[in-house]
């Protein structure tokens, strides 16, 4: 009882700042999409699932769409555009001539448009046909948005990968880029030591990227997703090594003489590097080329101070996690040469994990306000007034939040499960999904 | 060190061999028992023959401190007989044999004494005690622990609070001893280095205490320096919270863990 009343007053507090936060990033009027699980010949057949779930899946997470509830499809769900119950006396002026579109747009569905299809097999390969109607419009011909065909291998990653194309040009008609492409960098425990890995946005295709077998941690990635610049423990301590992502191999990053090099962070045109280093006997912010070469001192001061974050529209503020005011650490901002320092959080609690959205209006961090030290929760902040809604809460530690390419989704680590692991949500706190299970895992970056 | 070492090792075998001298004071005078008084009275005394100590040994004769020498001895025509060094009786009756170990501290002479109305007899023998050859406590050198079993011997953690790198007293008394002990340690081992591991509870986030266990190992360092260890001899090394000693969900556990390690390489 007393849980419930927390939760509603906790509610009704992000309730108020919701509209404001919130509203712009993930946006309020939306159009209502029905998408018909598709059957499949053959072998195909035992694709549908991946298939079905994985547009389900790619169309609700890009949330640009109100999803119609399958609980209220029509029983009999077309698969071709042929399978169009013929109207008895056809009339393109009359709307209510094609009573099959009108049984996806009228109650109780409501829905403004309809993804169907079907897979078939065809010379051993995989095909989708896929097509997506406007149930708005007065008849079939007039419907017809897209009509396309999808080729993949007879497998799940076939599956997978014709139902993502699929999905990918669904959104690409509402101006929105698929997430299914992006990947989430992460680390892992599973191989025995903390390594790097990798996997598809939806938690697929999961892969271990570095082999160092000591502490490899704290992943970034380069604006154009080439490079991964990580911290790993040499025989000189913590240090900031960087692989090409096209080659798979270290490339060159010459580290400070510090005994601590860490959170490598790049600028938005991908020549630059920002990080902390302890070069003068406490962590602090530093510059140098993306090779570490010209090396700038950005803080001066006798405190620890880690995770600095440029904006990725202006390339010239940094949110970065300080000890500064002699309280726990908290999130500042300033510019790239270290003036106009401002305090973001309040003071309370540990602030910490900074990550700007791509759009450099709102950052998402971990912060323990309001709980125990160690109990974080994620929440995001306009920068520019300072308000914040708290996304997450009473569901374990939360923390390292970073944004996906869309701008909308949210990827972090939570151990609501009892274990640290992987999970996504969109940027209002909704549609939770875990997307890691094996080992322990944590913090995840979302890249391009 | 030498000096320091040496002088201990001197004060453990003074204070030994206090130990064994006073052993043999007490125990040396068990009173010489049964006094032949009443002979008189029985017979005339030339009739009984003095006992004959038939052997009286030891074997071995020469052991290492803490290993066994067994006496044995073979007496007869005695009344009553018994062996110093606090063994007492050994029997009594015309045919008297048997056999004892002893555990000497350090070399010992034992003497046998027979008794009968016709006076007595008495045989000894001399159980020579060496020390163990190998024994650290004597023995200077050869087989000495390795640096980093020192290290990890001698050197104590000191401990901090949540979110602070500052040195509380309780850190400072434990810098203070190590200090002393690593200058001693350096110089018996010219090529060592001591690696300040730098740790933090989990509660923070990793990046910030990486940070933080960074800048305990430095402020550790810098005490130790000031105390004149060695600076070129130390290297600190910060795990943040990435290796715990301990995972429960609690002060005492995170007191454990807010910590700077010293580790010998």
């Amino acid at each position: 009882m007393k849980k419930l009343l927390l939760l509603l007053t906790a509610t009704a507090l992000f309730a108020q700042q919701r509209p404001d936060i919130i509203g712009q990033i993930v946006g309020t009027q939306k159009a209502a999409i029905a998408i018909a699980d598709m059957r499949g010949a053959g072998r195909a057949a035992e694709q549908t699932a991946a298939v079905n779930s994985t547009i389900f899946r790619d169309i609700e997470d890009a949330a640009i769409f109100k999803m119609a509830p399958k609980s209220m499809y029509p029983l009999k769900v077309p698969q071709r555009p042929q399978d169009s119950r013929k109207p008895l006396q056809y009339d393109p002026n009359n709307r209510n001539a094609d009573p099959w579109l009108m049984d996806w747009s009228e109650p109780p569905v409501n829905a403004d448009y309809l993804a169907f299809g079907y897979t078939a097999e065809q010379d051993g390969q995989l095909v989708l046909f896929g097509w997506l109607f406007n149930v708005r419009q007065p008849d079939v011909a007039a419907a017809q948005v897209i009509g396309k065909l999808y080729f993949g291998p007879m497998d799940e990653a076939g599956a997978r990968k014709v139902a993502h194309e699929f999905a990918a040009d669904i959104l690409k008609q509402f101006g929105v880029e698929s997430l299914a492409g992006s990947k989430v960098y992460y680390v892992s425990n599973r191989s025995g030591h903390k390594e790097i890995w990798s996997m598809d946005y939806d938690g697929g295709n999961q892969k271990q990227v570095t082999s160092y077998s000591t502490i490899t941690t704290m992943p970034s990635v380069s604006p154009d997703s080439t490079r991964l610049a990580f911290t790993s423990w040499t025989p000189n301590g913590p240090q900031i090594l960087v692989h090409s992502l096209e080659t798979l191999r270290r490339i060159p990053f010459y580290n400070p003489r510090a005994g601590v090099n860490q959170n490598a962070s790049y600028t938005p045109d991908g020549k630059q590097m920002v990080f902390s280093s302890s070069v003068s006997g406490y962590s602090q912010l530093y510059i140098a080329n993306a090779d570490g070469s010209n090396l700038k001192r950005i803080t001066q001061t006798r405190v620890v101070e880690v995770e600095p974050k440029v904006n990725p529209k202006t390339g010239n503020d940094i949110v970065f996690v300080s000890g500064r005011s002699g309280v726990s650490p908290q999130l500042y901002r300033m510019n790239i040469e270290g003036a106009d320092v401002q305090r973001l959080t309040t003071g309370e609690g540990q602030a910490t994990n900074p990550s700007w959205n791509p759009q450099g209006t709102h950052v998402a961090f971990a912060w323990t306000r309001g709980y125990d030290p160690g109990n974080f929760n994620i929440f995001v902040m306009d920068v520019a007034t300072g308000n914040y809604v708290q996304l997450t809460s009473g569901a374990g530690r939360n923390e390292n939040p970073t944004w996906a390419p869309d701008g909308k989704h949210i990827v972090f680590a939570s151990d609501r499960g009892g274990r640290m692991q992987i999970w996504s949500m969109l940027a209002d706190g909704t549609q939770l999904r875990q997307l890691t299970s094996s080992g322990i895992n944590e913090k995840p970056v979302w890249s391009k | 060190m030498t000096t320091k070492r040496s002088s201990t090792a001197l004060a453990i075998a003074l204070s030994l061999s206090f130990f064994a001298a006073g052993c043999k004071k007490k125990i040396a005078a068990p009173p010489a028992p049964a006094k032949p008084a009443p002979v008189e009275t029985a017979k005339p005394k030339t009739t009984v023959a003095r006992p004959i100590i038939r052997f009286f040994t030891a074997e071995p004769t020469s052991i290492e401190r803490g290993q066994a020498s067994s006496l044995k001895w073979e007496i007869v025509g005695a009344d009553s007989a018994s062996v110093n060094q606090g063994i007492g009786s050994i029997g009594t009756g015309a045919n008297i044999a048997g056999n004892r170990s002893v555990f000497p501290s350090s070399t010992t002479t034992y003497t046998l004494t027979a008794r009968n109305a016709g006076g007595e007899a008495s045989e000894s023998v001399t159980v020579n005690v060496t020390a163990p050859p190998t024994k650290t406590v004597t023995t200077p050198a050869p087989a000495k622990a390795s640096f980093s079993e020192v290290i990890a011997r001698d050197i104590n953690d000191v401990f901090f609070d949540f979110d602070k790198s500052d040195l509380r007293e309780d850190a400072r008394n434990t810098l203070t001893q190590n200090a002393d002990k690593l200058k001693a340690i350096f110089r018996d081992y010219p090529n060592g280095t001591l690696t300040l591991e730098g740790h933090a509870d989990e509660r923070g986030s990793a990046e910030y205490n990486l940070g933080l266990g960074d800048r305990r190992a430095i402020a550790a360092k810098e005490f130790l320096t000031q105390l004149g260890v060695s600076a070129d001899r130390l290297r600190t090394l910060s795990y943040g919270k990435e290796r715990p000693q301990c995972t429960d969900n609690n002060e005492g556990c995170w007191q454990k863990n807010r910590r700077v390690h010293f580790t010998g390489q």
